[in-house]
């Protein structure tokens, strides 16, 4: 990952939680700049963190992630008019209280980054971004967003943000809110007093294929330590475990969700990598639409498909796809053992041709070519019953 | 986890234990530690050469491939089979059952060069402090 590299001679930036997770000796990485925990030995490592999320409840500390809150200037609507500039889904969708997925495009219809759109007002947004990201993206909404009659805030260091995912969460946060969490559908949210902290943004969203909510605390390391460990102790009688980037990492991959860089990039598009469920054409206008109109029309040249490995041996980021006469037709762009699965799993892009499910490539691994298969995608989709489904929304 | 004091060590944290002019080589508690869960190893055929330093194998954890270097120079003649299906023993029994592969060794005087656990267990305290600076 270059975006690990870059920064390494620079100074890292800590979340409030920093010091919690080198008390607890968690495994600490640098993730786009961050001094971020990767496993926790104390947790039981990357494989027991993972099955806690898929069986039980797991705690993340993703303060990382960068907010930014874009709302009416002098007239109202100005903050929407320019969400739906900058965004690809359609904001005017969304409820008060509703949240979708979606992202920022490159005039080209490549991805800035993907985020998640909350409509926190009547016309007040909050767009959670990625932390390796956060600064470009800042700038691009900045930018992107000048001529409009809309306010736009930098929330990102305002924020402690906990992700509380597993079957069990909402049992577990339930405990510690007087939100009545049964009522909250997934990616919607509400507000409600967390630990006695009043008016905390508490979101069914996460990043695992999970069941599981997202909550926003101040950012002040006394108050995420208190909460941190009230969750720990209520999730208790679940085995809950704090989780780091490495269980995200796979979690995220069998629940097949993007990650920068990875599946996304400048120079992917919206059609390429299979987001374009999320991407409104007819909502009108916004940056990288007219590119990606012209493309849907050229046809795709290479698109994103779950592969499985049938011969030993783990594909991983980077590693180069082959066809059966030993043709590069392709690239991995994430890979790994997969926990909840047992198998060896991986998202490449190849050409259409080869997307068919059943499609039999080869994986460079090392010096040697290894089988793969092209299969059925999310990997991993949880039994739906834990949360209400929304209805109508995508 | 004791660091055995009849192994040698090297600095890529392997371990080498001869015993009669043939050699068993390991990865180290501290490095199956660093890894964390090991889900599958690479090993060499038998009859390969080794060159010291030069890497004769893998080691894969769910979050990444780590090279294993010959500790010394010399010919495998064997290779732990049931690392195929338990590659965890690494995580649970680095210095035994863990153990990766045997080699006759060119020059058993080799090994001599290498740390003693005594020098090893200095050594990762050392990069211990590195990581938490």
């Amino acid at each position: 990952m270059d975006s690990v590299n870059s920064a390494a001679k620079t100074e890292l930036r800590k979340t409030p939680l920093n010091a919690l997770h080198r008390k607890l000796g968690a495994k600490m990485v640098n993730f786009g700049g961050w001094d971020m925990p990767v496993e926790y030995p104390s947790s039981g490592g990357l494989m027991a963190e993972h099955k806690a999320v898929r069986n039980g409840v797991g705690i993340f500390d993703v303060s990382h992630m960068g907010d930014i809150r874009i709302h009416t200037g002098k007239t109202s609507g100005g903050a929407l008019a320019a969400v739906q500039h900058i965004s690809m889904n359609d904001a005017s969708k969304l409820a008060i209280g509703q949240a979708h997925y979606s992202a920022m495009l490159y005039p080209q219809g490549t991805f800035v980054d993907d985020v998640i759109v909350h409509r926190l007002g009547e016309d007040d947004y909050l767009l959670v971004i990625n932390a390796g990201t956060r600064e470009k993206d800042i700038e691009w909404v900045r930018q992107n967003t000048a001529g409009y009659d809309g306010v736009v805030e930098d929330l990102s260091d305002a924020y402690t943000q906990l992700a509380i995912q597993g079957p069990h969460a909402a049992e577990v946060l339930q405990r510690l809110t007087d939100a009545n969490l049964s009522t909250i559908k997934n990616y919607w949210f509400t507000h409600g007093k967390v630990c006695g902290l009043p008016d905390r943004l508490i979101a069914r969203t996460g990043y695992t294929g999970e069941d599981g909510f997202e909550i926003y605390i101040p950012s002040d390391a006394a108050t995420s330590e208190r909460v941190w460990n009230a969750v720990i102790e209520a999730g208790k009688e679940f085995g809950i475990v704090p989780c780091g980037l490495g269980a995200r990492n796979t979690l995220r991959l069998e629940a097949k969700m993007a990650l920068y860089e990875h599946e996304i990039s400048d120079s992917i598009n919206v059609f390429e990598s299979g987001l374009d469920r999320y991407c409104k054409m007819e909502k009108g206008d916004f940056i990288g639409r007219a590119a990606l109109a012209k493309a849907s029309s050229a046809g795709l040249k290479r698109t994103l498909v779950g592969l499985e490995t049938i011969e030993r041996g783990i594909a991983r980021d980077g590693y180069k796809v082959f066809d059966d006469a030993g043709e590069e037709i392709g690239v991995v762009t994430s890979g790994s053992p997969s926990p909840t699965l047992r198998k060896n799993i991986a998202l490449a892009y190849v050409p259409p041709g080869f997307a068919a499910i059943g499609t039999i490539v080869s994986v460079e691994v090392r010096s040697q070519r290894i089988k793969a298969q092209v299969v059925p995608t999310p990997f991993y989709k949880r039994a739906k019953k834990a949360a209400p489904q929304a209805v109508g929304t995508a | 986890m004791a660091y055995p004091a009849n192994f040698r060590y090297t600095k890529e944290h392997e371990w080498v234990n001869v015993e009669g002019g043939v050699a068993t080589i390991g990865i180290t508690d501290y490095a199956q530690s660093e890894l964390g869960d090991v889900v599958f190893v690479e090993l060499p055929k038998l009859g390969a050469k080794l060159e010291a330093g030069k890497s004769f194998g893998n080691v894969e954890s769910v979050k990444a491939v780590s090279e294993i270097y010959a500790p010394a120079a010399g010919e495998v003649t064997g290779a732990n089979e049931e690392l195929a299906k338990t590659p965890e023993l690494l995580n649970t029994d680095p210095h035994g059952k863990g153990w990766l592969i045997k080699v006759k060794l060119a020059n058993a005087a080799d090994v001599n060069s290498l740390m003693d656990s005594a020098a090893y267990e200095k050594y990762i305290a050392e990069k211990g402090k590195e990581a938490s600076a």
